[in-house]
């Protein structure tokens, strides 16, 4: 496949965005039954007759979902419909078993709103054409075949215990005038999404579990131009990276397709994580055709205005004025703040100091140890595996002087291979610095012995000589000893 | 509006129902009458009367979040066409992703 380079693309085209999020709802049971949403349970064992579609079954609405919807409609500054309907969306495809979902069509709960991100100290403002009310689907496993995939499987295999599960659905208005800046804006929304969600308390918002997914529009049109060129839609794109990386891809494959005088075809096409280029999904024939009707099983939901209004009295503060509150709580600068921001780490910061960090070792430690992590392994930064409860107690245990921030990397490495608790990877691993000033002495002893013109140095007054004999020390102790008081045993000792 | 037996193709190909051209050439006009007579509705249906999709005119009916018992595993499974690994197991999907 070929693509133009990143700066050609964006000399000469401007990219517009439209960006999909589906976001599970955290409620107990599924949205139109009383099955669990449990995340993780053995297949098929979270499903009745609604959720199966077996005939007669009546589907009901789950008050909290509706309850929810309306407070993410709020919380992105929509107009909450006075009045709508669900409705059916057929199609047929084994993962709902109804041969339709129910979703909402040209009734939205929520529509014509919008929000702010704020990418490298820049505010932009993304409007909100809809947020919409539907249910999940279930998850297939394609068995045979190389990869998972559809192509080359023989069967495929599925598991019902996600269908029904209460999604909702928001769509924005076409980003326009972002340039070179639209891959992070696109994942700077998606991550601002992320963190009001979980403000909001209205979901587990886990990419990696699929409870936050992203579908990623893409066009370009000539630099100067106004009307649309013709978009792509990138699914599976189901991390904050990726959505950065997908949109930076489509952008410079339909580049390259433009400039050579070609067209745009419109398709949904999927991302690949591993090779990071997106490729051509089902190519129709023929439009999609949902033949979308009124669900005749459920009536209309009109939210009272007295209802909105005390849903609306329970929202968080706005993002922007979070990051403004929290920024002066924590005593960051500008720049400091900015990292923080564009790592996606905020939440996972006001978690660690809720923990009892100070806000300064909880940002030293989601931006360097556990971003390096992340790095490595292709993934975000809440994916890696410490949680910010664990990142605290190692913090306290740097405190109590029980490690050092060396010996703390260790107890990451330790945390993240699942070995157990900070403390217990101490244990383990035994890590803990040695007070035993006998055994300090003694490696003190050694090191001066060892090195008799760097004890004269240190004599004759270079007292930066005394770096070298710290360093032979904390060699002989593996590291685990407290560099300070190492320092002190020898001075006194040479002095 | 005359139904074709190309309109009633699309619909017979949306709803995964085949039919030949002879079944379609006598259904087209059949579909095309029922078609006509749901249409008188709209003959009655005044200004002033609202579009409706319900029986009944009720709005806000809803369930509290909470959990009811599901079928067992064996229940559920009993309506598939066949099982493996606790799923249900259905012909390959044709022509999805990729
Ligand atoms: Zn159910």
């Amino acid at each position: 496949m070929t693509v133009l380079p990143y700066a050609d693309a964006l000399a000469a085209y401007d990219p517009v965005l439209g960006l999909e999020v589906h976001v599970e709802l955290n409620t107990t049971s599924k949205m139109f039954c009383g099955c669990s949403t449990a995340f993780g349970a053995e297949p098929n064992t979270q499903v009745c007759p609604v959720c199966l579609g077996l005939p007669g079954s009546l589907p009901a609405v789950n008050a909290k979902a509706v309850e929810s919807a309306i407070r993410i409609g709020l919380a992105l500054n929509c107009t909450i419909a006075e009045w709508c309907r669900f409705a059916r969306k057929n199609y047929f495809y084994p993962d709902m078993p109804k041969n339709y979902q129910i979703s909402q069509y040209d009734e939205p709960i929520a529509y014509d709103g919008w929000t702010e991100v704020v990418l490298d100290g820049e505010i932009y403002r993304i409007g909100i054409e809809r947020a919409h009310m539907e249910e999940d689907t279930g998850k297939s496993l394609h068995v045979g075949g190389a990869t998972g995939r559809i192509h080359g499987a023989d069967y495929s295999l599925l598991d019902y215990n996600r269908s029904g599960v209460p999604l909702i659905e928001i769509v924005t208005k076409p980003v326009e005038g972002t340039g070179a800046k639209a891959p992070e804006v696109a994942r700077a929304y998606v991550t601002m999404l992320r963190d009001l969600l979980r403000t909001l308390g209205v979901s587990d918002v886990r990419m990696e579990q699929g409870s936050l997914r992203c579908d990623a529009n893409v066009s370009l049109r000539p630099v100067g131009r106004s009307t649309f060129g013709t978009r792509t839609e990138t699914k599976n794109v189901n991390s904050l990276r990726s959505v950065e990386r997908a949109v930076r891809y489509e952008i410079t494959r339909q580049a390259a397709i433009l400039a050579s005088g070609g067209r745009v075809t419109q398709e949904t096409r999927h991302w690949h994580e591993d090779s990071g280029i997106t490729t051509p999904g089902r190519n129709k024939e023929t439009a999609e055709d949902y033949r979308y009707f009124p669900e005749p099983d459920l009536v209309p939901i009109a939210p009272s205005r007295e209802w909105v209004e005390e849903l609306h009295a329970t929202l968080p503060e706005p993002p922007t004025a979070r990051l403004k509150r929290v920024r002066a709580e924590w005593g960051f600068s500008e720049l400091e703040m900015r990292d923080v921001v564009s790592a996606g780490a905020v939440n996972a910061i006001e978690a660690t100091v809720a923990a009892g960090a100070t806000p300064q070792s909880a940002r030293k430690w989601w931006l360097t140890e556990i971003a390096r992590h992340a790095n490595e392994e292709g993934v975000d930064l809440e994916a890696v595996g410490v949680t910010p409860q664990q990142v605290a107690e190692i913090q306290a245990l740097v405190e109590n002087g029980t490690i050092n921030d060396k010996l703390a990397r260790q107890v990451f490495e330790g945390v993240i291979a699942g070995e157990g608790s900070p403390a217990e990877v101490v244990t383990a691993r035994k890590l803990a610095i040695v007070s035993d000033e006998g055994a300090l002495a003694a490696a003190v002893n050694e090191a001066i012995n060892a090195n008799p013109d760097i004890v004269d140095k240190i004599k004759s007054g270079k007292v930066q000589a005394t770096g070298a004999l710290i360093g032979s020390v904390m060699k002989q102790m593996r590291g685990q000893a407290d560099a300070a008081r190492v320092r002190e045993m020898i001075l006194e000792k040479i002095g | 509006m005359a139904l074709t037996a190309e309109d009633v193709a699309n619909l017979a190909r949306l709803a995964r129902i085949e039919l030949s051209e002879a079944e379609l050439e006598v259904l087209a006009p059949q579909l095309d009458v029922i078609l006509e007579s749901v249409a008188r509705v709209s003959d009655v249906a005044a200004q002033d009367i609202p579009p409706t999709s319900h029986a009944l005119p009720l709005t806000n009916v809803f369930r509290e979040d909470e959990l009811r018992a599901s079928l067992s595993r064996e229940q559920v499974l009993a309506g598939a066409p066949a099982a493996e690994q606790m799923r249900f197991r259905v012909p390959k999907i044709l022509g999805e992703e990729a």
